[in-house]
């Protein structure tokens, strides 16, 4: 089967071109109709693109679901000789989530597209794209298609002839999954350490270089341009009332067909694992599915038949976060998965606030010994103790995203806990 | 009326378990709290350094809030009902305590800042009553950061205070946080580390646990053996206010005390490591009085009568005097009350004096001085000449053959000709150290300095500054103004003798009418400018 594979159900609107190298180059990807959203939105008001976007109810993709058009909106009016920034966050790290960096791969242009349109919307003159240190494909084939825009007249000195100066810019990150954090990566931005900053003040008000600065997902801004080109109305006929549009899920684990599908918001979730991604290739049943990326808590396979959409999630009692679905079957030892993912919290703690920074790492420790069969009783209220003085403590949400896989997986997987702690030798762990 | 418009509040008012405080628009919760008497725990906000909200110790309970909110940071707002002792606010502190100790190595007994040690303070206070960790814990080990700093990495709990003081107040950016998440840790840029910074052991003072620790401090005195004595810095013009913290009658180290007007909350490594001097022993112990070409030791009483009758038929040729500048304001007065008793005279003092000033550029009202002495205001407003070079030798020449009354009031005179006031009618040494040409004296007298007494400098700002006494007074010795004050009182008629440092700073209003304006009650521990010198003292 050519990448990527294709189901029925996708309604393929920003990755129409997935597995398509001539939609990488400039000509290519104007022939494909590349670069007509920008074009009308400079013959556009600036707040008339963001009221569309408004309309549109397009939600920001990278994990929040914050209105993006709203955040566009918070930008205060344009003073005289005081920048305003769009910074687009491509420092995609949640575990399990691949979506930005094969939209960056196969459509480069029409993230500078976006870029464009979001900084023109916001007035802004200057874009930074923040590009994960490990997606050097990516960031390369970034740097050609902005390279190429330039050479076009695209990007810098009045773009299309319209007498508007937008800037362009390609930043690598180093590696942190911190600075995906918006805070924390406009300070990495910065060159200061990829620590998250205390808000208020919100990015809006002080963001870049202490400036106003929007902060936007790559998938939300590729989202816009369909949104200006097509109005918003064409957009709202996807999705649910207040989950508008398509979304890009990327599903990895125990299942037939890993790999990125773009479905209306709200398709049901079982059917989606189960036919759209063929179930699990080994026939045996989901044990449990992460289905919005390692921060959100974990879903039984009982628990399946809802939506994918921020609200039938939230009523879950889950996040469809940034729509990383990782499923588990039955074979799957979940403290495992639990300790792995704690462990990379722990790792990727930036380590300002002491309960992230310590609980994070003491949780890791506890799960680990757990794991090894050399468990205790106590240790699964330690846990949701550590847990809970986690929760809510801290500047950013890290290490509410640590704390949220453990208390999860203990409520709905206590079993599994159990039985290593009483039972070492047959629930798995080595001798 | 509805048209009456109301100004926007200057002052808020709200509720801090259950006290209602008024405090003006801004404040931050912390410091509101502080005002109501409430001591809300940190570690990471400090007055003077940035605010990083980051050791989540001072999260406290605001009515409405959704969530803890930093009492550092976050700001009163009119109305606001904020509870720092309410289950949640404990609870939170309590995890935080807990957090801290997963790591923190409990070597209590083997650390420096045990007794002063916030981590100890507040764990006792309000931690947990039992540890839950079965891990082992990380181990980091120690650092050498150059100059008078070591670090011990397992102690460390994270709060920057350290890197943000370098940064933003010495600007000098010597230290980082290097690596992530609980493997974090205090690092310097290079091997030279803070060697050669002039203001690193500020960071010891502001390490809340026993992170960074002073290398002339390590393991010479438990915190609680201590005895701390308000006094100023002796070792150059800026007079930082200072603690002086004594065990067994030796001076241990120096400590910084805040005050706004002079040194905020710092002083710099030359002042606060020069200090071996006051401990240095080999005093002058009692008053010794010359027979023939002997020096006798006498009682007080004897040696005073003596002096008083040698000074009342004074030595044709006036007077003449050699003072040092580490010398109290009172001694100094007092000499000159004596002087003009006499028969009137010049005096001349001699300072060690670098070519440049090292001002500390996140707060340059201070600065190590030139002159690296404390009181160098205080003996020239009093009517001393600067003499001799940088290095605080020669300039003795016109006291050296000089045939009148010759006093000699602290100065060792050290560089000092064996020869040395041998031609003097009357040679009378009140001072420390018996050197070669202190012997020449008629009358040696053993006076205290200014660790060993009550009495005030003032500084290069024209602020005077008390201090008090933090060590026994070795043998006999007594504060000069009072050896000074006792022959006033024989030579002059109606002088009385003088019972307190008290008296004798209100004498110094006849002799330089600024210092009449200040009382010396309301000196206090933080000091007074003297009034400005166009101004006409009200009694004259």
């Amino acid at each position: 089967m050519a990448y990527p594979y294709r189901h029925p159900s996708e309604v393929r609107l920003i990755s129409e071109y997935f597995g398509d190298p001539e939609a990488r180059t400039l000509a290519g990807w104007e022939a494909r109709g590349g670069y007509q959203a920008i074009r009308k939105a400079l013959g556009m008001d600036r707040a008339a693109v963001v009221q569309e976007v408004k309309d549109s109810g397009l939600r920001g993709r990278g994990g929040a679901g914050f209105p993006t058009g709203m955040k566009w909106g918070f930008m205060p009016k344009k003073e005289p000789g005081k920048p305003h920034y769009l910074v687009c966050n491509a420092d995609e790290s949640e575990p399990g989530t691949f979506k930005d960096r094969e939209l960056m791969r196969w459509t480069p242009h029409a993230l500078v597209e976006g870029c464009l349109l979001g900084a023109y919307a916001i007035h802004a003159e200057h874009a930074y794209i923040y590009v994960r240190g490990e997606f050097f494909e990516a960031a390369q084939v970034m740097a050609r298609a902005i390279e190429e825009a330039y050479a076009a007249g695209y990007c810098g000195k009045d773009v299309f002839g319209s007498g508007v100066d937008i800037d362009v810019t390609l930043h690598l990150g180093a590696g942190a999954y911190i600075c995906g954090e918006e805070t924390g990566l406009l300070n990495s931005l910065e060159g200061r350490r990829g620590e998250p900053r205390i808000k208020p003040p919100y990015p809006a008000i002080a963001g870049a270089f202490r400036k106003p600065t929007a902060v936007n997902n790559v998938e939300s801004l590729i989202a816009a341009n369909h949104v200006v080109l097509n109005g918003a109305a064409w957009y709202k006929q996807w999705g649910t009332e207040k989950s508008t549009g398509t979304k890009l899920f990327c599903v990895s684990g125990h299942v037939k067909l890993p790999g990125n599908y773009e479905l209306p918001m709200g398709f049901n979730f079982k059917e989606f694992i189960y036919d759209v991604c063929g179930g699990t290739p080994s026939g045996r049943p989901v044990k449990a599915v992460i289905p919005g990326g390692s921060s959100v808590p974990i879903l039984t396979g009982d628990e399946l038949d809802i939506g994918m959409d921020y609200e039938a999630m939230a009523a879950a009692g889950t996040m469809l976060g940034c729509g990383s679905v990782i499923v588990m079957d039955d074979t799957t030892n979940v403290v495992k998965q639990v300790r792995r993912m704690v462990d990379f919290y722990a790792h990727e703690s930036c380590g300002q606030c002491t309960p992230c920074r310590e609980g994070t790492a003491w949780a890791a420790r506890i799960l680990r010994r757990l794991e090894n069969g050399r468990g205790h009783p106590d240790d699964l209220d330690t846990l949701l103790e550590i847990s809970d003085n986690m929760t809510g403590k801290t500047i950013c949400v890290l290490s509410d995203a640590a704390a949220a896989p453990i208390v999860s997986s203990i409520e709905k997987f206590r079993g599994d806990y159990l039985a290593l702690i009483r039972e070492p030798a047959l629930a798995g762990a080595p001798r | 009326m509805a048209e009456e418009t109301k100004a926007a509040p200057e002052t808020v008012r709200c509720t801090i378990d259950g006290m209602e405080v008024d405090v003006p628009k801004g404040t931050r919760i912390l410091d509101a709290a502080a005002m109501a008497g409430i001591d809300i725990p940190h570690y990471c906000y400090h007055p003077e350094l940035s605010a990083p909200a980051q050791c989540r110790m001072c999260l406290v309970e605001v009515e409405k809030a959704p969530k803890l909110v930093p009492a550092c940071t976050g700001q009163v707002a009119d109305g606001n009902v904020i509870l720092t002792q309410s289950e949640n606010a404990l609870k939170a502190r309590e995890a935080v305590l807990e957090f801290y100790l997963v790591n923190h190595p409990l070597d209590c007994p083997v650390c420096d800042q045990s007794g002063e040690c916030k981590l100890q303070d507040y764990v006792a206070a309000e931690g947990p009553a039992m540890g839950r960790l079965r891990e082992p814990k990380r181990v980091l080990g120690r650092d050498d950061f150059g100059g008078d700093v070591l670090f011990y990495a397992d102690r460390c709990v994270m709060c920057t205070r350290c890197v943000r003081f370098m940064r933003e107040v010495a600007q000098d950016e010597r230290l980082a946080v290097v690596q992530r998440g609980h493997r974090a840790v205090i690092d310097t840029f290079f091997a030279e580390g803070l060697e050669g910074s002039l203001w690193a052991d500020n960071i010891v003072d502001l390490c809340p646990v026993g992170a960074l620790v002073s290398k002339d401090f390590l393991h010479k005195a438990r915190a609680w053996d201590l005895d701390r004595t308000p006094s100023v810095c002796p070792n150059c013009a800026q007079g930082c206010n200072v603690r002086l913290e004594v065990r067994d009658d030796q001076v241990m180290r120096l400590k910084p005390r805040p005050n706004p007007e002079v040194n905020a909350h710092w002083m710099c490594d030359y002042g606060r490591l020069n200090y071996e001097w006051i401990n240095r022993g080999g005093r002058i112990e009692a008053p010794l009085v010359r027979e023939g070409d002997r020096l006798v030791p006498r009682s007080w009483s004897d040696a005073l009568t003596r002096l008083a009758a040698a000074l009342r038929d004074a030595p044709a040729g006036g007077a003449r005097a050699v003072v040092s500048p580490f010398m109290a304001n009172e001694d100094l007065g007092l000499l000159r009350r004596v002087l003009e008793a006499v028969g009137g005279g010049s005096g001349v003092f001699r300072c060690e004096t670098a070519a440049e000033e090292a001002p500390l550029p996140g707060f340059p009202t201070l600065a190590l001085r030139r002159d690296r002495a404390a009181n160098v205001q205080g003996a020239e407003l009093l009517g001393y000449a600067r003499a001799g070079g940088a290095d605080a030798q020669g300039g003795l020449e016109e006291a050296a053959f000089f045939g009148g009354a010759l006093f000699v009031l602290g100065d060792e005179l050290r560089d000092a000709g064996e020869d040395f006031g041998r031609s003097a009618g009357l040679f009378v040494y009140l001072g420390h150290f018996l050197s070669p040409a202190a012997r020449n004296a008629h009358f040696v007298l053993p006076a205290t300095t200014f660790a060993e007494m009550e009495g005030s400098f003032t500084n290069l700002q024209r602020r005077v500054q008390r201090f008090w006494p933090a060590l026994r007074a070795p043998g006999m010795a007594r504060p000069a103004w009072q050896i000074l004050g006792v022959l006033l009182a024989g030579v002059s008629d109606g002088a009385v003798p003088l019972a307190t440092a008290a008296d004798a700073f209100a004498l110094l209003g006849r002799v330089r009418p600024e210092f009449g304006a200040l009382s010396w009650a309301e000196l206090g521990q933080q000091g007074a400018p003297l009034p400005s010198f166009a101004e006409p003292h009200p009694e004259r």
